[in-house]
């Protein structure tokens, strides 16, 4: 891991001269935004039993759909294109510590988008001093959950870059990826056929990986450690199938 | 690691892509410092070959050993002794070209420093003090060579593999290119690959023909055009008739054979390419020819074989073996 900090300052850099990384934060901020603001107007019209914050939340998935395609389709896809992938890996780094950078690069950047959004909420503490609309609870839940599932989605942005060397599909794949992932399972949920009393430990799997529901139990302030293991452990096999897959298309090409 | 081991020894490497065979048993080695080239048409095997050397590719089977060091065992030290320029010199766009050295020397573990002074060298060496502070991306072909050429030989490795360093490039940009790699002469071994011939010839030491996936030649450029076409040719343009002039030549080298007689132009000339294989029979063919009024001379000379001539003979004999049955179940198997 010796060149971790190398690769992921380059990557950083990279990122931050790319075109997709502006228009994810624009497209990203400009949604948000209205969110946030449509979200106010509602809480001034009729008082709600949920704090503004635990509903800014609720719509996470929104921006996580078009913002880690946009931040990640590029990352091993653009390399393979262009072949600055041959380069990169006949100078002494492992293909880990170049999938590792690239999403660590990735996954800062994600933070720091989402930590943008935490100017919405201080312009409200400051001219709302109302502490009915601020309540620091489900906030710091909110972005300690956005925090840890970051985890596991950029990891799963990662891998379908990793898979296609043009950088459309690895987003699209991406986004299909994500929206198995988050709605999909949801939808799955709800399904009579798991209601059934055979069904329950498929029930229970499923409810598991249900993503709203550990929204849910953050922004209640309730961290449990299995969610936490859920993202951990998914992010982490996300990027042990990149850096198999990337082998994997050196061995066969 | 003593001064006369090889830098690398390659024995019987093969590659198979999904049934193609790109690299078929191929064997060779070359000794320190020396600048080898790889020559071959498209689609030969030798990009396959040096990203195999590299450790890029893994071979279906044969071995490489690079210093010492076997590529397949210990594929992290193989990347420390090699300086490698791939096919199309693949560049990140949108760095500038000091930037990208750095970080370049970066990953190759260069001390933070002793990598500053050392890209000034590098800078220096290959001719881009002027565009250091230039987007790659926005420089022209020969520049961008050059940035590739200099990123390979940027930590100082034993071992430099440039796939095609001149391809694309114009015949001031090609002297430059040239001239660089000639400056490394001694201090690193060199492995080039190219299609274009006078290339090959001026800067390299031994040349190793490759085509279809096999060596048809190595040796240096003079030893493959005695090999390949061991005898003298001639161009003579002469008035006079044909036939007695075979006489002429036949009384002079009983084993002279007329390659080529071109119709003759308006004054009567007409150009003769034969070979001799027995000495230089100028001078006597000059002094016949003067002697006897049944022809008029106006040139003769003698034709030096280029490496092409030697690169058409050696790849049109490796087709003949590829083509004839015999040769056929080893292919296939
Ligand atoms: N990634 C690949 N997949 C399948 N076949 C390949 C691949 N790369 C090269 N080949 C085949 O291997 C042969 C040798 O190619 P290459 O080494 O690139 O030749 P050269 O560099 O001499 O032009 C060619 O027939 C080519 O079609
Ligand atoms: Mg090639």
């Amino acid at each position: 891991m010796k060149h971790f900090p190398t690769i992921l300052s380059h990557e950083i850099r990279m990122l931050l001269v790319s075109s997709s990384t502006y228009i994810a934060a624009v497209l990203f901020l400009a949604l948000m935004g209205f969110i946030f603001t449509g979200i106010l107007e509602n809480y001034s019209h009729t008082p709600r039993e949920l704090s503004p914050s635990a509903v800014f939340f609720q719509l996470f998935w929104i921006p996580v759909f078009f913002m880690v395609p946009l931040l990640t389709m590029k990352c091993i896809s653009e390399e393979r294109r262009h072949g600055t992938l041959e380069t990169l890996l006949t100078a002494p780094v492992s293909t880990a510590e170049v999938v590792l950078g690239k999403y660590a690069a990735a996954y800062l950047l994600y933070l720091g988008l989402w930590a943008a959004t935490g100017g919405f909420f201080f312009i409200l503490t400051r001219f709302a001093p109302d502490s009915r609309f601020i309540d620091l609870g489900p906030l710091l839940g909110g972005y300690l959950f956005i925090a840890v599932s970051g985890l596991f989605f950029v990891a799963v942005g990662v891998f379908a870059s990793s898979l296609s060397r043009n950088q459309a599909v690895a987003g699209i794949l991406a986004f299909a990826l994500l929206f198995a992932l988050i709605i999909g399972l949801k939808f799955v949920g709800t399904l009579e056929l798991l209601k059934a009393d055979a069904m329950a430990p498929l029930r229970n799997v499923v409810e598991y990986t249900n993503v709203f529901r550990h929204l849910e139990d953050f922004s209640r302030g309730i961290v449990d450690t299995r969610q936490l293991l859920y993202y951990v452990s998914g992010g982490a096999l996300a990027l042990i199938f990149s850096i198999l897959g990337v082998e994997a298309k050196l061995l066969h090409s | 690691m003593s001064d006369s081991s090889p830098a690398i020894e390659v024995r019987e490497l093969a590659k198979t892509y999904a049934g193609v065979t790109a690299v078929n048993k191929v064997s060779f080695t070359v000794g320190q410092g020396e600048i080898i080239g790889f020559l071959g048409p498209n689609g030969a095997g030798k990009s396959t070959t040096m990203r195999i050397l590299t450790g890029f590719l893994p071979a279906t089977s044969g071995s490489v050993e690079i210093c010492g060091h076997s590529v397949a065992a210990d594929p992290a030290a193989i990347k420390r002794l090699i300086g490698y320029m791939p096919e199309n010199n693949p560049l990140p766009e949108d760095m500038r070209v000091g930037e990208y050295l750095h970080y370049r020397g970066r990953l190759k573990e260069i001390s933070r420093k002793k990598l500053g002074p050392r890209i000034d060298e590098v800078l220096e060496l290959c001719d881009l003090k002027r565009v250091r502070h230039r987007i790659i991306g926005k420089l022209s072909k020969g520049y961008r060579q050059r940035v590739g050429i200099a990123d390979a030989v940027l930590a100082e490795p034993p071992v430099i593999i440039m796939d095609e360093p001149t391809i694309g490039l114009d015949p001031h940009q090609i002297l430059i290119v040239r001239d660089l790699i000639a400056s490394l002469r001694g201090r690193m071994t060199v492995i080039i690959s190219s299609h274009i011939l006078p290339e090959i010839e001026m800067t390299c030491d031994r040349v190793l023909i490759i085509n279809q996936g096999r060596v048809v030649a190595a040796g240096t450029p003079a030893a493959l055009r005695k090999e390949f076409l061991g005898a003298n040719r001639y161009d003579l343009e002469v008035a006079g008739d044909p036939a007695e002039l075979g006489a002429l030549l036949t009384s002079l080298d009983p084993d002279v054979a007329v390659e080529e007689a071109a119709e003759p132009d308006a004054d009567g000339f007409r150009k003769i390419v034969f070979t001799a294989p027995s000495g230089d029979i100028r001078e006597a063919l000059w002094s016949a020819l003067a002697k006897d009024s049944r022809f008029r001379v106006r040139g003769l000379g003698r034709s030096r074989h280029t490496l092409e001539d030697v690169f058409l003979a050696a790849t049109r004999r490796s087709w003949d073996a590829t083509d004839a049955p015999a040769s056929r179940p080893a292919n296939v198997a």
